[in-house]
């Protein structure tokens, strides 16, 4: 077998492995907890009467190895169960808001990547002299503001102060694509200030760091010009750390969603979350958390591949 | 010490602002934490009638500034906490991994990996949906969240250390492990962790932040910055600056202590290289 092929499979087994061993974890941590999960979601006035039921309806009698068998074996099947709150079913509640995160998270991925990149190359260009040092000052900023700060001082300024956005980005099904990007411009802005500094500052180290190499020297020797060095010769020998940073501030974005979504009061996957961990609703928090954690650690495993398939010695080993 | 760096300089400055508010917190605040003492949202910015409150007020009628300086408290007081709880167990379970080696090291490692597989607020969420949220719980939930990432580097550190003649010295003259990890692995691992310690703490304050905005950590009547925009964002909207003033102190506090931090990475690092060649 090829050994990229081979390597790429091992990547993808861990990858499940590692998914696996997520859901005990996010099991386990819901489920065996010191602590009543029925008491919990009832409160401390609950009768005893009201708790026996819960704890029936909940099939929290039954072991917990045997619980999360079943549980992983719904989820196989694509059955995530239903929420104790409303009763609705978990995979149609998620389905719709699934699709909305993904919309904001690639918008913000495309505006980033390619404007983190872009700097990043700047940076290195004018290396130590203003624009570097603009860049770097401001970047040191924004990676110290939380998402939420961010987005308020963003809200505030452009919506209040200015009136160029409206506060609240729901978007509906019924709405025009153009409307739903205008609704979305001032949370996939914050995103993009939040994940931008920590990507252009790694481009730019990558990058500084094959440029002590010794064909850089040869290139500018040559004569060429500085920046045909960075785009020719520097860019294409940085992109396996370059693609990483990418995927690893990708991943990112699924965290940082949460937050967002909370601020600008968007109908997705971490609003969700994060208020039925508030109603205490544990099966609708475990379906959540399996999500994010297997969208991040698929793009983690992402980043890997391509790293592995940009390394031309590992495409045409000897 | 003669030269430090103007942003050093001022990050210092600031930080030490904050932590003296924090401390004496009882005796700065004009009002109690809870006093409802004007109207609602007093805005002493932009508006037109003046406020007898620095500030201004809250959403319902709480001097601000008393609120901030209490805010101040509990937030660096949860920050402290959590990151002095990561560094004890992640430090003392990296240098044990790194001198014990073997299956210890590897259970111990997989176990790091796992958590890190996963990001930190997500596991926060799926843990405090269950637990009740106290101080103390969301103390031991951050740090010890955060000690993989203390972890990590522990056992980087102490691997190289292990190696050093002067360990085998020790191993020789029949010391035991915990003489190895206190007696020589620490004193030469210290610089790197304080190094560390800045970071962590920035992160430990967005972390508790972050929680409280979302209503899962700190819960009233007691209340931290990120609680503190909470309360306050429905006036944002009507131009009532009020949730920014938290919102703004969280910031600056971060950016201190990050201009602190990169002066004592660079200071440690350079030192290191100094002694090396």
């Amino acid at each position: 077998m090829h050994p990229v092929v081979k390597l790429i499979a091992q990547r993808l087994a861990l990858g499940l492995l590692l998914l696996l061993a997520v859901s005990v974890l996010i099991f386990a941590g819901t489920e065996m907890l010191p602590g009543d999960v029925a008491q919990a979601i009832l409160g401390q006035s609950a009768t005893e009467t009201a708790l026996r039921n819960l704890r029936e309806e909940m099939g929290l009698n039954q072991p917990a190895i045997t619980r999360y068998f079943q549980w992983l074996g719904g989820i196989l099947q694509g059955d995530l169960g239903t929420a104790l709150s409303n009763k609705k079913e978990i995979a149609t509640e998620i389905g719709a808001r699934l699709g909305n995160t993904l919309f904001l998270a690639f918008w913000a991925a495309a505006v980033s990547v390619p404007l983190a990149i872009g700097l990043g190359l700047l940076a290195v260009r004018y290396r130590n002299r203003w624009p570097d040092k603009l860049i770097s000052g401001v970047t040191l900023a924004t990676i110290s503001l939380p998402e939420f700060v961010a987005g308020y001082i963003l809200m505030y300024l452009l919506t209040v102060k200015f009136r160029i956005f409206s506060p609240i980005s729901t978007i509906y099904d019924s709405m025009s694509f153009g409307q739903k990007l205008n609704a979305i411009a001032l949370p996939v802005m914050v995103l993009v200030l939040v994940v931008l500094a920590h990507m252009m500052r790694m481009t730019r180290a990558a990058i500084l760091n094959v440029m002590q190499s010794a064909y850089i020297e040869t290139a500018e020797l040559k004569g060429l010009r500085p920046l045909t060095i960075i785009a020719r010769h520097a860019f294409p020998n940085a992109i396996a750390p370059v693609v990483n940073v990418v995927m690893l501030n990708l991943a990112y974005l699924v965290v940082g969603v949460v937050v967002v979504e909370v601020v600008f009061v968007y109908p997705g996957m971490g609003q969700y979350l994060v208020d039925h961990v508030t109603k205490r609703d544990v099966p609708v928090v475990q379906a959540c958390g399996l999500i994010f954690a297997a969208v991040y650690i698929g793009l983690n495993i992402f980043a890997d591949v391509i790293s592995i398939l940009a390394n031309p010695r590992l495409r045409h080993p000897k | 010490m003669s030269r430090i760096p103007l942003s050093a300089l001022i990050g210092l400055v600031m930080t030490g602002a904050f932590f003296f508010t924090a401390i004496f917190a009882q005796w700065l605040a004009p009002y109690g934490l809870n006093e409802a003492v004007g109207d609602v949202w007093e805005n002493p910015f932009w508006s037109s009638e003046p406020s007898e409150y620095l500030l201004g007020t809250d959403n319902i009628g709480r001097d601000l500034l008393s609120r901030m300086i209490y805010g101040c408290q509990i937030t660096i007081l949860l920050a402290t906490a959590s990151s002095a709880v990561a560094f004890l167990t992640g430090s003392i379970l990296g240098f044990t991994a790194a001198v014990v080696g073997g299956w210890v090291d590897q259970v111990l490692s997989r176990l790091v990996d796992l958590f890190m597989s996963l990001p930190s607020l997500i596991l926060a969420l799926v843990i405090l949906s269950v637990l009740n949220v106290t101080l103390p719980v969301l103390i031991l939930v951050m740090g010890l969240l955060d000690s993989t990432r203390v972890y990590r580097l522990a056992r980087a550190v102490a691997v190289d250390i292990v190696v050093m003649d002067y360990v085998e010295a020790a191993r020789l003259r029949g010391e035991g492990t915990k003489w190895i990890i206190f007696r020589e692995i620490l004193p030469n691992a210290l610089s790197p962790l304080v190094a560390e310690l800045g970071l962590r703490f920035i992160f430990a304050v967005l972390f508790i932040s972050t929680l409280s905005f979302l209503g899962l950590g700190v819960q009233p009547p007691l209340a931290d910055w990120g609680g503190m925009v909470k309360e306050n964002k429905d006036g944002l909207v009507y131009g009532i600056s009020a949730a920014l003033v938290p919102a703004i102190a969280i910031a600056v506090l971060a950016i201190s202590v990050n201009l602190v931090a990169d002066w004592v990475l660079n200071r440690t690092t350079s030192l290191k290289g100094g002694r090396g060649a």
